[in-house]
């Protein structure tokens, strides 16, 4: 315990850098998985194609993507930007395919509605599809942020600071303290974030609070996510 | 794109296939620790599942359970648990957690799997004049298979990637080139190894897509629904295996 009370500001600063380091996947992530997970819902020929594309992204391993991706791109191994694009192409792996699902649990019924009072497709997507989507998302979001989060880490083995610099540290140094202290950090950070979200979706969607219908399609992301780490 | 060359270079040089530390080894290592731990998670989390889906109890803290381990750093899991065993001990440690993180998946997959059938089914099972167990054997298993199935796949596939992670502790595994090519900047070796832990994880996940399409039962087979974007809002195990392609 003596190794904490001795390093709180390693702690903080490499937590501070950690969070820093999961926020942009998180957020482009959502960006690009709108349009996408939009032409996934809305025409067959693309659903096939893009959620295969996402399904054979999403298996490959962290450590693996990291090493591909630098010569691809032409950037260095040790650069965030390494790490921010992986872990973006897996939050859009997630994501696409929740934003699909969640437009095509939409009761038609209900889009037919919209489109009979007169709403045009754009704004009858922004108004009507989108928000009646919007918890399935919110669950496709915050698996994406609970696995960012816990991903960062391995960016570590190829020099990039994060809370699982205490990992490599405390076991070369073999301090299990320090180990755990990195563990716990990161276990934190991803539940405070998904209780954020969870407060954002029931401030944004107030009416979410009764539904139960989620339900179904919050446990099936729950049983597909979790391929990489 | 000159990288890439020396990558299947290094790849299919003759001295990649001979002694102890060849790729046919490694991805042996590879496969063995992915194999032996989703066996093991899965004698764990299986009859768990179905417990939990044919009563219906528990599955707030299945839920919860799913949920907490999505957020465990894999990585430092492994680092947390050889430290607390032993460094003598590696593989032990390693084991252990790769049947950790493997767990959640397959629970979720088990009872998930009996969760999405729809509850007629089950009712008409009773009123037939099947036992509890009858309904779970000849009922519940057979519908619940694909997502059970679908949960396996991802706990396969977060094995592989964890086990790759692995290597840092000197289990071996095709991890291994990357972690020491890292050391030496070998770029060649830790690129040709990406390239076959990608194609070790590609073949896991196309096995278990073929074994998910196989395993559906006949008779839900032909009921299924075409298109999947006019699902019923609450998908039954037919529109929950059709919409997982």
């Amino acid at each position: 315990m003596n190794w904490i009370g001795n390093n709180l500001d390693l702690i903080a600063q490499l937590s501070v850098q950690h969070i820093r380091l999961s926020i942009p996947p998180i957020l482009l992530g959502f960006v690009i998985s709108l349009p996408l997970g939009w032409l996934a819902y809305r025409f067959k020929l693309t659903r096939g194609l893009l959620l295969t594309v996402a399904g054979l992204l999403f298996t490959i391993p962290s450590l693996a993507l990291f090493v591909l991706l630098p010569p691809i791109l032409g950037i260095a191994y040790t650069s965030e930007a390494n790490v921010t694009i992986a872990l973006t192409i897996y939050a859009v792996a997630i994501m696409s395919r929740s934003v699909a699902d969640a437009l095509g649990s939409v009761d038609p019924a209900i889009r037919q509605s919209a489109t009979a009072v007169g709403y045009g497709s754009w704004r009858r997507f922004w108004a009507v599809e989108f928000p009646l989507a919007g918890p399935v998302i919110l669950a496709g979001l915050r698996v994406t942020a609970v696995s960012t989060i816990s991903l960062v880490t391995v960016g570590i083995l190829i020099g990039v600071q994060s809370l699982g610099y205490l990992f490599t540290n405390g076991f070369q140094r073999r301090i299990v303290v320090e180990i755990l202290a990195g563990v716990v950090m990161v276990v934190v950070i991803a539940l405070v974030v998904d209780y954020l979200l969870v407060l954002l979706g029931r401030v944004l969607m107030p009416w979410t609070a009764k539904q139960k219908l989620v339900r179904p399609q919050l446990e099936r992301l729950a049983a597909q996510a979790g391929g990489a780490s | 794109m000159n990288l890439f060359a020396e990558a299947f270079a290094w790849l299919f040089a003759p001295e990649r296939f001979v002694g102890a530390d060849s790729l046919q080894v490694r991805i042996g290592e590879h496969l063995f620790y992915t194999f032996v731990s989703v066996l093991v998670a899965a004698v764990i989390a299986v009859p768990l599942g179905y417990l939990i889906g044919h009563t219906g109890k528990g599955r707030e803290i299945a839920v919860g359970v799913s949920g907490a381990a999505r957020a465990l750093p894999s990585f430092g899991l492994i680092l947390l648990l050889v430290l607390l065993i032993g460094v003598t001990q590696k593989p032990l440690a390693a084991f252990i957690a790769f049947v950790l993180l493997a767990i959640p998946s397959i629970l979720a997959g088990a009872y998930s799997g009996l969760e999405a059938i729809d509850r007629r089914v089950i009712d008409s099972a009773r009123a037939v004049g099947m036992t509890e167990w009858q309904i779970l054997w000849k009922v519940e298993i057979p519908l619940g298979l694909p997502l059970l199935i679908g949960g396996l796949r991802s706990a396969a596939l977060q094995v592989v990637a964890t086990v790759t992670l692995a290597a840092y502790i000197g289990l071996g595994g095709v991890g291994l080139y990357i972690i020491s090519g890292l050391a030496l900047r070998r770029f060649d070796q830790m690129l040709g190894a990406a390239i076959v832990i990608v194609v070790l994880a590609l073949v896991i996940d196309g096995l278990f897509a073929i074994v998910q399409r196989l395993i559906v039962p006949r008779g839900v087979a032909a009921g299924r629904d075409s298109d999947s974007r006019t699902k019923p809002v609450r998908p039954r195990a037919v529109a929950e295996s059709s919409a997982h392609q």
